[in-house]
């Protein structure tokens, strides 16, 4: 296993601007300003938190997963992380991780997959796919399943072995960890907080989390 | 054989091209010369909201590449194409399309005023123009395969290009198990680190194909794949 690098952040959540518990199975779609900070917080450990961001002046520059890595050229997101979008903007920058790895391979649990990876019978199930479109279809933006591309899953752990397998590795997430970001633009925040119950990415028991937002630093 | 061919095209190097693979056909792509990279969409031709989904395929089958046996899953749980034959290997599912700005950072301004039809192409905006063609735009872009290429990750992450994956004659055939939108665009793999901007010709041909049996090796690759054959055939019942 390789080394795991932590960052902490200095920020105080008596100082945040929002804070709010998002229970498991809930989405939250949410702007994020230029400046701001925006913390996601496990708090029971080992929850999954599916999120895809878009630029608030144009929802067709969206969170583009391949584009992240191929910036990076690595798989994971961690601190120092620019979450890239599909025009080649900067979205956001990772600035503290106390969890070390976060996945945006493994993509969001729909009815459908579910059936193809679990069993026909398990369409009836809470998903991820079902959290993004109910807040898309009530958002302002007018997003719809069209703009729903490949997320990122925080707190998730999904190494690739050098002989291309992809593996569900145990979570590298604790209650307390947190994932914390700047805003480079404008952003909308798009999150599930997934359901799933079917496979380890939850430990199979879907928790709360924390989400805070914190203004820009005053100047000077 | 032969009678059974339907289309037999090359794509020049920088070339898009789009094509409604009808269920019960399959395309065949012919790398030409070593170096081939070609960045390929799958769409529902139907129903285009249903798309490639890279992280649906990727799961059911526990891989991060494609080759022989795998099949490409839509976000829908049903199976766009199947890889019924691949001589290459490997085909790159993670590292996505060219585009303009990559393409001029790494090989330099090119415009048609200057070099005519001999401007250096990139696989975005090949792959926007094809989808236009179709009422579709960047909205609907699905993640891109990237056939003939190969990157793999090592164990702390990292996406490493191996050079010589493709060689000379290579083929992978890909059998339609709904009807298609299937979008190509001849450009070089983002991550090729080659300086000249000289992607080889490629051979794109389709013919008709047997529908898969009970046994066919796609279907039996994993319980996952004999369950999203259920659901695609389903469809056309």
């Amino acid at each position: 296993m390789p080394t795991l690098v932590y960052t902490e952040s200095a920020l105080q959540a008596r100082d945040a601007v929002h804070d709010e518990i998002l229970p498991a199975g809930k989405g939250w779609l949410h702007p994020i300003r230029a400046g701001q900070y925006f913390r996601i917080l496990d708090l029971e450990g080992n929850q999954a938190v599916d999120t895809l961001f878009f630029n608030a002046a144009d929802a067709g520059d969206r969170y583009d997963a391949i584009n992240t890595i191929r910036a990076q050229g690595n798989i994971f997101l961690t601190t120092g992380t620019r979450l890239i979008s599909s025009e080649g903007n900067v979205l956001l920058t990772i600035t503290a991780d106390t969890c070390g790895r976060h996945d945006t391979l493994g993509g969001a649990c729909s009815a459908e997959s579910n059936t193809v990876r679990y069993a026909l019978e398990k369409r009836h199930m809470h998903s991820c796919r079902d959290s993004f479109l109910l807040q898309m279809a009530h958002s302002r933006e007018g997003l719809t399943k069209r703009d729903l591309a490949s997320n990122i899953n925080f707190f998730m752990n999904v190494p690739v072995t050098p002989k291309g397998e992809l593996t569900f590795a145990d979570g590298v997430s604790a209650p307390g960890k947190y994932v914390e970001m700047r805003a480079d633009m404008d952003v909308l925040c798009l999150i599930s907080n997934c359901p799933q119950l079917n496979n380890p990415c939850n430990a199979y028991n879907p928790t709360p989390i924390r989400l805070l937002i914190w203004d820009p630093p005053a100047a000077g | 054989m032969a009678e059974d061919l339907i289309l037999n095209e090359t794509l020049r190097g920088g070339a898009m091209w789009s094509w409604t693979l009808k269920r019960g056909t399959a395309l065949r792509l012919t790398a030409t010369e070593a170096g081939a990279n070609v960045s390929a969409l799958f769409l529902n031709a139907d129903a285009p909201l249903e798309r490639y989904n890279m992280p649906d395929t990727l799961k059911a089958q526990f891989i991060a590449y494609l080759t022989q046996g795998n099949v490409l899953y839509s976000d829908m749980g049903r199976v766009l194409c199947s890889i019924i034959e691949d001589a290459c290997g490997w085909h790159d599912t993670l590292c996505g399309a060219t585009d303009a700005r990559l393409t001029e950072a790494k090989y330099g301004a090119t415009s048609y005023q200057r070099q005519r039809n001999e401007m250096n192409r990139n696989g975005r905006d090949n792959f926007l123009i094809e989808l236009g063609k179709y009422g579709l735009g960047r909205r609907d872009l699905p993640v891109p395969v990237n056939f003939f290429s190969k990157v793999v990750v090592d164990d702390d992450g990292n996406l490493k290009f191996q050079a010589g994956n493709a060689r000379a004659g290579m083929a992978v055939e890909l059998r339609a198990e709904m009807n298609v939108l299937v979008v190509l665009s001849n450009t070089p793999h983002p991550l090729d680190p080659s300086g000249s901007y000289a992607p080889p010709p490629v051979r794109v041909q389709i013919r008709r194909v047997p529908a898969p049996g009970a046994d066919d090796p796609c279907r039996r690759f994993r319980a996952e794949n004999a369950r999203g054959f259920l659901n695609t055939e389903s469809l056309f019942r």
